[in-house]
């Protein structure tokens, strides 16, 4: 990983395309700003991890539920 | 072509009928083609089987069914992604998991799959909106659809 020390006002440029600006920062809280292409996501990394675990419990085998699931009535 | 499957066995499918996910979704970068197979009755539930990995399929319903009131706005650089012409071509899906007993089943509101059924473009789309997260129970405790 890059480490890199910015003082609230300084940038890094990432390729050609994304700069990253330290708005502010007070305590331990950063405000940080991003600019990127449209078509480039930017997410909080807990979100992300969030989404990519639930997808990795809900691929888990539920051969034993499949009957109840197909019937169903709800 | 035939797949095999994880809960139907080994079926033939049309390459018209695969959905193509261009990035994967997250935690599964590189599965790309997914088909949507029936599970039940009356269309509320559904498997989302990898054509490639037959061991990796996911349940789905429309969140609809079970949550009246969900409701989201796709950001401009999705509808570009997935090529979307008219909100009349999409559909929307959310990722179960399934847990036993089925009465705990959660919802995953928060990152939809999003189909563009025109050209069978698809993406699992997260939402930045922050009252959907991803654990949704579809029965609510009452014993009533919530």
């Amino acid at each position: 990983m890059l480490v890199l020390t910015r003082k609230n006002g300084e940038s890094i440029k990432i390729g050609e395309d994304i700069e990253i600006t330290i708005i502010s920062s007070k305590n331990d809280q950063v405000k940080i700003g991003i600019n990127a292409p449209k078509n480039i996501e930017v997410f909080r990394k807990e979100i992300i991890d969030g989404i990519q675990a639930e997808n990795e419990q809900a691929s888990k085998d539920i051969s034993s539920l499949i009957k109840i699931i197909k019937n169903k009535q709800i | 072509m035939n797949i095999e499957t994880k809960y139907h066995g080994a079926i033939e499918v049309l390459e018209s009928e695969t959905l193509n996910f261009k990035k994967g979704i997250p935690g599964f970068p590189m599965e790309n083609e997914f088909v949507l197979l029936p599970l039940s009755d009356e269309d509320m539930f559904y498997v989302m089987q990898s054509v490639s990995t037959p061991d990796l399929a996911f349940v789905l319903t429309s969140p609809f069914n079970f949550f009246k009131e969900y409701d989201f706005h796709l950001e401009e650089p999705v509808v570009e992604e997935l090529d979307l012409e008219t909100e009349k071509d999409v559909m929307v899906f959310s990722i179960l998991t399934v847990q036993d007993p089925f009465e705990k089943t959660t919802a995953n509101l928060q990152a939809p799959i999003i189909i563009n059924s025109k050209n069978n473009k698809a993406k699992q789309v997260i939402l930045h909106n922050e009252q959907y997260n991803t654990k949704h129970p579809i029965i609510k405790k009452t014993g009533t659809k919530g």
